[in-house]
């Protein structure tokens, strides 16, 4: 029976991201469908009805949403491949923790930053470049915050360094100086085929996001 | 000879009482340890220095952090007893995208029930109704979330059970004629032990929310 996969998603989402390299990594063949966030197909609102949000990934016909959520089922449904979890369960609750981290620290700090002026601005350059410092202490000198090997936090992670570009220059700092390990962290995980392959050139997501903030009146 | 684990929490946490069903549905014998919030322990501040926040659970000395990872752990580190999960990966992904709108979208509404008065609090009341009924539609006419067995999504919304005498008070709401099927469901899942024992009788969080209400919005 041929599998049929198909990945919901939009070019610029940290989230779809993820989802694209857990497939890689597994060696999934899937068929990419780009949203519009401003019209979004019917296939999206009949697949995730609750949220409306991209990435959906559908699976002979059973859709999944959350992409954290996906790459447990990606690697649960596809375990010969490149393990994304350990099997430990402390390992895995604090993979689970960190990666709840990133997705309650990193994106709200991140968003603030290109979408506020002043005082709430600033709050958010610090929050990020808060957020960030400690991410980058509980990598410490591995390789990977999968400890020995390329993982679910890292995949959680890695898409918000497209982005960084954004956050650099609207928030006007240099997080290449505050966190000169995540960035070399970045660029090790870089060197993977899924990831380099995921990710859009930042330059493409600052231009995205100057057109953003053009049609929302901040620029 | 392993160690008991020790729950930090905080009795009328909703996301506190998950570990305790949690542990008691595999017959974990756990150490309580109430948190001082003005005064919190140094066991607590150590285990979750990035939030500082109930539950923790400590266990062979390592924490585990946030309720739903609580939850997910336990089930894992005890196996043989009451499976949380179904054991396809489809059903496995619901379960967690279900309890995962649990802790967004009824979290988020059910706070400013209780915590927020005017505006703020109708616009709560519309939220958590919407997610009342959203719930109830998934529950559809399964005994459980988790079809025939209490499992995950059963465990992350039953603890707001207790507190549904307290939204139903502050917020001038009915819940039972809102979203019959779900309070059935609930007073089914109360009907476990490992639910009754860890959720604090309704009249307390009333008192509770009065309180809060009291001192910090000045009057109920």
């Amino acid at each position: 029976m041929t599998e049929e996969v198909i990945l919901l998603d939009f070019w610029a989402s940290m989230y779809g991201m993820r989802t694209r390299i857990a497939l890689a990594e597994k060696r999934v063949k899937y068929h990419y469908r780009e949203e519009d966030l401003w019209n979004k197909s019917s296939l999206l609102l009949q697949m995730n009805p609750v949220h409306k949000k991209i990435p959906v990934l559908i699976h002979n016909g059973k859709p999944l949403c959350e992409s954290l959520f996906q790459l447990e089922y990606i690697d649960e449904t596809w375990p010969e491949e490149n393990p994304l979890l350990p099997s430990d369960p402390y390992k895995r609750a604090r993979a689970k923790f960190w990666a709840d981290i990133i997705d309650k620290k990193v994106n709200v700090a991140g968003r603030r930053i290109w979408t506020t002026k002043g005082e709430e601005k600033e709050e958010a350059s610090k929050e990020l470049i808060e957020i960030l410092k400690t991410l980058e202490s509980e990598l410490g000198d591995k390789d990977y915050f999968g400890e020995e090997t390329f993982g679910y936090v890292d995949i959680a992670l890695i898409g918000f360094y497209s982005w960084f570009g954004v956050y650099d220059k609207y928030g006007n700092i240099n997080i290449e100086s505050e966190c000169p390990k995540l960035i070399a962290w970045a660029k090790r995980c870089l060197q993977r085929e899924s990831v380099a392959k995921a990710l859009p050139e930042s330059e493409k997501i600052t231009t995205f996001i100057s057109e953003r903030r053009k049609k929302l009146e901040l620029e | 000879m392993a160690n008991k684990p020790i729950l930090l929490d905080y009795w009328p946490s909703m996301f506190g009482m998950r570990a305790r069903v949690a542990l008691r549905e595999k017959g974990v014998d756990f150490e309580y340890r109430e948190e001082d919030f003005s005064n919190k322990s140094a066991l607590l501040l150590q285990s979750n220095p990035v939030h500082k926040k109930i539950p923790v659970l400590v266990h062979n000395g390592k924490p585990v952090c946030e309720s739903l990872n609580v939850v997910q752990y336990v089930d894992e580190a005890w196996p043989d007893k009451n499976p949380f999960f179904p054991s396809d990966p489809y059903g496995r992904s619901q379960a967690r995208f279900w309890a995962d709108f649990v802790d967004k979208k009824f979290t988020e509404a059910q706070v400013k029930i209780w915590m927020k008065k005017g505006e703020e609090q109708e616009a709560g009341k519309k939220e958590f109704i919407e997610a009342l009924k959203i719930l109830e539609s998934e529950l559809g006419d399964k005994p459980y979330f988790g079809g025939d067995s209490f499992g995950y999504v059963d465990i992350s919304l039953i603890t707001f059970y207790s507190w549904f005498q307290a939204y139903e008070k502050f917020g001038n709401i009915s819940i039972e004629a809102e979203s019959p099927k779900l309070v059935a469901w609930g007073k089914r899942c109360m009907e476990k032990e490992s639910v009754s024992k860890s959720l604090p009788e309704s009249e307390k969080i009333v008192g509770y929310v009065a309180e809060f209400r009291k001192n910090n919005l000045g009057s109920e």
